[in-house]
């Protein structure tokens, strides 16, 4: 089908993969390089009938959309670094609150202002440790615009499961490039509903007593149920409280409900890995240029292989340990100074084998980047 | 409905300090609500931080209390989403004009329809009586050990110059006004914001030596008078009490409906 197929930016294909996962509340700020995702939603989303609003700023965005939620929405914030940065208080009320939003930061280069139109993957652990305070966090990330499309249904759909902020985790390379997206019909992907609860009005309920099997359904504001919602420590009614066995239960729930679903939410595609001696790990707009020097230089008779990470929290630990347990060298390559490349260190257990390709000055990463890591090992010389 | 059905008894007795006048805009904001006949469950009360904050955790409506400043954010997000729903948004001086300044104005500019309280102590009580951009020149509070140099600003203009739509004033002295003001505030279709002078005797009477609560509320009496009055024109440092503005505008949520309307004509 001709209407199909889409010849976009990373950008559009996010806010189609965001329709297409039932999105109908979208808050924003303007941002580099994340514009475009708030200007296609003004468009788009009043034609479906659903709201979009433009803040005063990225603080009231993502707050914009807690509430939305609490109303039964489906919602979805966009931004990059700097405003990423003034999200991190509302996405620690949305993990405390357990409230379903997705958080899309297309990231671009350096601290502060940096470089608002070039590339760059330093927000890998803005994303993870971002929020004060201890918590488990779910970041998705992809390398091209169908990935885009998939993985933007996924982080709604894990957002619902776990009633949980979800952060996607694009860059300017991607958000920017255009390629070809072709859209999958309907139900091709499975989609996520909120799960609301089956306890009819005028029955105690509680918006935080997780069913059996970990899920805790909601009751959208408006309807029957009537509860509190804070950020402070609260019991199963959502009433503040500092009873120390209760607080304890909760950060628990919160980290484990995360941690303890990590082969659910991962997400990772391999490339030649069967008889790999040297892994490129990468993600996002630097996998393409990994996996072009795989592909390039396979033909040589260099056994190399690549692990594209598509969930980077909660760190999938366990797929890279046992994808590098035959690789002598595994190569990480990525667009900062070395932000997975430490959790990658930490997961093979072998730390000396782990060694970083990467370029911080704001140019995408090229072939010869990353050949040039390939050589040193190799004992070629630079 | 009897009163008592709105709260949640099992948290009370409450956690304000003796003397605060944060319980008398509960008791006025709650006969506001039952004179309108709604059910509780049309209501949704958003909240910051701080003590006035903690009004929506005693009040049997969708309670949702947020972060410190950002009440009116997550207000409009409920309200866009779902603007059948009533909202009503209490906060204290320092939440909604401080940290949560910015908030304010641009909830007042764009009118979205809700009801927006700033329980005004002039103190932030919950940290430990520091002062407030309310507090004043020449006010002592404990980051003000030597008196306060920063000025204030006058809530009602400030509200008035952001667009809000039904702006007004009184006092936790004039409980009945209270009733009235909020009543009329609820009804007014657009942003409507209610400026109540509490007292803090805890910190800002005791710092600044005003004596009891009762001390507190009888000056209110004193230092205010109804918006025009004869007493206002020969004494204008008096502070006016009454609705300031009330006007009809149209409000976001009826705006967004005609830009969903435009945008399906033109698909």
């Amino acid at each position: 089908m001709k209407g199909n197929i889409k010849f976009i930016q990373g950008n559009e294909a996010c806010v189609e993969g965001a329709l297409y996962a039932g999105l109908n509340f979208f808050a924003g700020y303007p941002i580099t390089p994340s514009s475009e995702i708030a200007e296609n939603l003004a468009l788009r989303l009043p034609q479906l009938g659903g709201k979009f609003i433009q803040m005063e700023d990225e603080i009231a965005s993502i707050c914009a959309i807690i509430g939305a939620s609490l109303t039964g929405s489906k919602v979805m914030t966009a931004t990059s670094g700097p405003g990423f940065s003034l999200m991190q208080e509302g996405i620690g009320y949305a993990v405390m609150a357990e409230i379903p939003c997705v958080i899309v930061s297309v990231m671009r280069g350096g601290p502060s202002t940096g470089l608002p139109t070039a590339g760059g993957q330093g927000d890998v652990m803005q994303a993870r440790w971002g929020t004060h305070g201890d918590h488990a966090i779910i970041a998705m990330t992809a390398s091209n615009h169908q990935d885009v499309f998939k993985m933007t249904v996924e982080a709604f759909n894990l957002a619902e499961t776990y009633r949980t902020p979800v952060i996607l985790l694009l860059d300017e390379v991607i958000g920017h490039m255009r390629e070809r997206l072709e859209l999958p019909e309907p139900d091709d992907i499975p989609v996520v509903q909120r799960l609301r609860t089956s306890v009819p009005g005028g029955v105690d309920y509680h918006p935080y007593l997780p069913r059996e099997d970990g899920r805790l359904p909601m009751s959208d504001f408006g309807s029957v149920h009537r509860y509190n919602i804070t950020g402070l420590y609260h019991d199963m009614w959502g009433f503040p409280t500092s009873n120390p066995e209760i607080v304890h239960g909760l950060i628990r729930h919160l980290v484990d409900k995360i941690e303890n679903n990590v082969d659910d939410i991962v997400h990772y595609k391999e490339f030649y890995l069967n008889d790999a001696d040297i892994v490129l790990i990468s993600y996002g707009s630097s996998a393409r240029s990994a996996l072009h020097v795989v592909e390039s230089l396979r033909p040589r008779g260099i056994r190399l292989g690549m692990l594209e990470l598509q969930t980077l929290w909660p760190f999938p630990s366990d797929i890279v340990k046992h994808k590098c347990k035959n690789a002598r060298h595994i190569v990480v390559v990525e667009m900062n100074v070395g932000q997975v490349v430490q959790s990658v260190k930490q997961a093979v257990g072998a730390p000396d084998r782990v060694v970083l390709a990467n370029r911080i000055d704001g140019m995408f990463i090229s072939d010869r980047d990353i050949k040039n890591i390939l050589r040193v090992i190799q004992g070629k010389g630079v | 409905m009897a009163i008592k059905n709105y709260i949640r008894e099992r948290f009370f007795p409450h956690m304000w300090c003796a003397g605060c006048g944060h319980g008398t805009v509960l008791n006025g904001m709650l006969r506001a609500i039952e004179s309108l006949g709604f059910s509780k469950n049309e209501i949704v009360m958003v909240s910051g931080i701080g003590c006035s904050s903690r009004i929506s955790g005693y009040v049997d409506f969708h309670t949702l209390h947020t972060l410190h400043g950002r009440a009116l954010a997550f207000a409009t997000g409920v309200k866009l989403s779902l603007p059948e729903l009533n909202v009503i948004v209490p906060m204290g001086d320092g939440d909604a004009l401080s940290i949560g300044g910015n908030h304010f104005i641009h909830a007042a500019r764009r009118n979205i329809d809700m009801t927006a309280l700033v329980m005004n102590n002039r103190i932030y009580g919950m940290t430990g009586g520091q002062y407030s951009p309310l507090s004043g020149y020449g006010i002592m509070a404990t980051t003000a050990p030597y008196t306060n140099i920063d000025h204030d600003f006058d809530v009602v203009e400030m509200a008035t110059a952001a667009g809000a739509t039904f702006v007004a004033r009184t006092t936790t002295y004039h409980v009945r006004q209270i009733k009235d003001i909020i009543r009329q505030a609820i009804l007014h279709e657009g942003f409507s914001v209610v400026e109540i002078l509490s007292q803090c005797p805890t910190y800002f009477g005791r710092k600044n030596k005003l004596g009891s609560a009762v001390d507190m509320m009888a000056a209110m009496k004193e230092i205010t008078t109804p918006i025009g009055s004869k007493a206002k024109k020969e004494n204008p440092d008096l502070i006016e009490r009454g609705i300031f503005v009330q006007k009809e505008l149209p409000v976001y949520s009826s705006e967004y409906d005609k830009i969903i309307e435009r945008a399906q004509a033109e698909k």
